[in-house]
């Protein structure tokens, strides 16, 4: 299956883009999607703790399966207002 | 009214948004941006949102708000991109029969926000930048 990541603020500018697609295997849950991602970039790693996910606009824990065509927010923390 | 602008807020039309025959008390908060933080002069604030899931977000706060406390309507405006010294940031008006009601919903509104809503400031002060950001861990409570 197929996910479309989106990336902001420090991770974007950490990556260096703000969007990707990525194929995952079905059923894959965004914790394996989260391992996937800093297996290529070790570099995420020390900020496991501090990103929370949103799929297709809805905060999710990282047990959340993923489907086809999900779009996938990584969210560093928060600071609006 | 929930919105992201890119333009200056006019405060006015968000506390005009929520005005009300039935209302005696609009209660308006902006957000500003303060000339310090953390022991740092800030020069300037800017702002990023992910605009879709933000709009959703603040406008679940204006329905818990409404929920919540015996009030008419609710407003929030964030802007993105660069807030100068001084200029808002966010504009969040609430409107009421009376007006405790209306202080307690706009005090909960801002404090959801910076809980909750997908927008991220990165602040530039003398020296360098950086993204602000602490979790508070409450985002799936309520």
């Amino acid at each position: 299956m197929i996910v479309h990541l989106r990336f902001f603020a420090s991770l974007r500018e950490r990556l260096k883009m703000r969007a990707a697609e990525r194929t995952l295997a079905d059923g894959a849950t965004v914790a394996e999607l989260w391992n996937a991602l800093c297996r290529e970039r070790p570099d995420l790693e020390p900020l496991s703790a501090s990103i929370t996910f949103a799929v297709n606009r809805e905060y999710v824990d990282r047990a959340h399966r993923l489907a086809d065509g999900d779009e996938v927010a990584l969210i560093p923390p928060v600071s609006g207002g | 009214m929930f919105a992201i602008v890119e333009d200056p807020i006019d405060a006015a039309r968000v506390s005009a948004a929520v005005a009300d025959p039935t209302s005696g008390a609009i209660v308006t908060f902006i957000g500003t941006t303060r000339d310090h933080n953390d022991g740092r002069a800030v020069t300037r604030l800017e702002y990023e949102a992910y605009p879709e899931m933000a709009l959703a977000e603040m406008r679940k706060i204006g329905d818990t708000a409404r929920q919540r406390w015996p009030i008419a309507k609710v407003a929030i405006v964030h802007r993105i991109g660069a807030v100068p010294i001084g200029e808002a940031s966010v504009v969040i008006a609430v409107s009421a029969a009376h007006r405790a009601p209306a202080f307690a919903a706009c005090h909960f509104a801002i404090d959801r926000l910076k809980e909750v809503v997908p927008i991220w400031k990165k602040e530039h002060f003398d020296g360098g930048e950086v993204w602000i950001g602490s979790q508070t861990g409450q985002r799936f409570t309520e």
